[in-house]
């Protein structure tokens, strides 16, 4: 039961993009487009769930016996980026049509600060490997849920009459604003 | 060589890298509920980015082109790890309220943008007076927005009460959504007085 909380309060409660801030870059800049958008969910989906594995045995299994946890960030971050570039390989060479559909998305994944993120409060909140997991699935499709609303929403207000000031980000960033308070008001739904 | 007044002025105001490039955006929306923990991560981020220029710039003929993304990623890595120890050495305080945000320097797009756009291609000399002037466009950024957010959503300045208490504060602006609408708005406010200018 507290597994599939754990799932909710990633997707609705501790958003990453609305209420943790992280991976605002990809969320503002590949949102133009709902179908932009869903590839790069699907990619975050797909590399957050084996980050947050292969992170967590990296700390576990390498870092803590050797006793250099301090190091976790660089290992992290190692990690991810191997992993991005693993994944971007296996994925040419298995299953060329999912590779097509995820195209540019791929190796811009590794600096998205969501994955480096979720792998972090992994290991401060001492998550064990299904509850790492599990947290990195809910963040991930947290963000894939925020960044294709966000992306139907740019799309109707693309042609829409607005103040020439606020053309581009501004306007951008007030949807956000908006979409966040939305957000709002699953806070308190779920305690962890 | 540059004319390093030049290159700090074209980071702090030309080429801010909040409001003109638009880049390094999670930190910024995310620490700046107070002034202070603004600046601190401005500066924290400003100390980063001038190690890591210096050492990519000094590094730029020996690192191979292929794998340059990865060695400049374990360069900054390196330096975010010290300045996260010297904060919890010597201000704890700030260190906790910036919390998830230290570790998270290193993918600060900011900071790779510029080892990849100016360190890699000009001299340790050039490269530190970048660093110093994007650092320093940054951290007035961020000290502006929390500024801006502290005073609407606390009625405080640097945790001075300037409002009385009488005055209704909107909690809403220290809050995840205020982030959005103060910096969209300051965009907006910007973009308005560039496009007056032309006109």
């Amino acid at each position: 039961m507290n597994l599939i909380l754990l799932v909710l309060a990633g997707i609705f409660v501790n958003n990453y993009v609305l209420s943790q801030f992280l991976g605002i870059c990809p969320f503002l800049g590949v949102s133009k487009k709902v179908e932009t958008a869903t590839g790069m969910g699907v990619a975050v989906i797909f590399v957050i769930t084996i980050a947050c594995a292969a992170a967590y045995m990296v700390y576990n299994f390498i870092l803590v016996p050797l006793n250099i946890t301090y190091l976790y960030n660089i290992a992290f971050i190692l990690v991810i980026a191997a992993l991005v570039q693993f994944v971007e390989m296996f994925l040419k060479k298995s299953s060329p049509s999912l590779y097509q559909a995820l195209g540019v998305f791929l190796p811009l994944i590794t600096t998205n600060c969501a994955v480096l993120g979720v792998a972090v409060v992994n290991m401060q909140k001492g998550y064990n490997f299904i509850e790492a997991i599990l947290n990195g699935i809910g963040g991930a499709a947290g963000f894939a849920l925020a960044i294709i609303l966000f992306a139907g929403i740019r799309e109707r207000i693309e042609f829409n009459d607005t103040p020439k000031a606020f053309d581009g980000f501004p306007l951008a960033l007030v949807t956000a604003g908006i979409m966040s308070i939305a957000f709002l008001g699953f806070q308190g739904l779920i305690k962890i | 060589m540059g004319n390093p007044v030049k290159i700090i002025k074209n980071g702090i105001i030309d080429e801010n890298p909040t409001f003109s490039q638009v880049i390094g955006m999670c930190p910024t929306l995310a620490v700046t509920s107070s002034a202070i923990n603004g600046i601190g991560m401005g500066l924290s981020t400003a100390a980063v980015l001038i190690c890591s220029n210096l050492f990519i710039s000094l590094l730029r003929k020996v690192i191979p082109d292929k794998v340059r993304i990865p060695c400049f990623i374990v360069v900054i890595a390196t330096f975010v790890t010290i300045i996260q120890f010297l904060l919890q050495a010597y201000l704890p305080s700030l260190n906790a309220s910036l919390g998830l945000y230290i570790p998270l320097i290193v993918v600060n797009c900011l900071i790779l943008a510029r080892a990849e756009a100016f360190a890699s291609k000009n001299s340790p000399i050039d490269s530190i007076f970048d660093g110093i002037g994007m650092g320093l466009g940054f951290t007035v950024a961020l000290g502006f927005l929390g500024l801006v957010r502290e005073f609407i959503g606390a009625g405080t300045l640097f945790n001075v009460t300037v409002l009385p208490d009488a005055f209704p504060k909107t909690l809403l602006f220290v809050m995840a959504p205020g982030a959005f609408f103060t910096l969209g708005c300051l965009m907006a406010l910007l973009n308005y007085f560039k496009n007056k200018k032309k006109a």
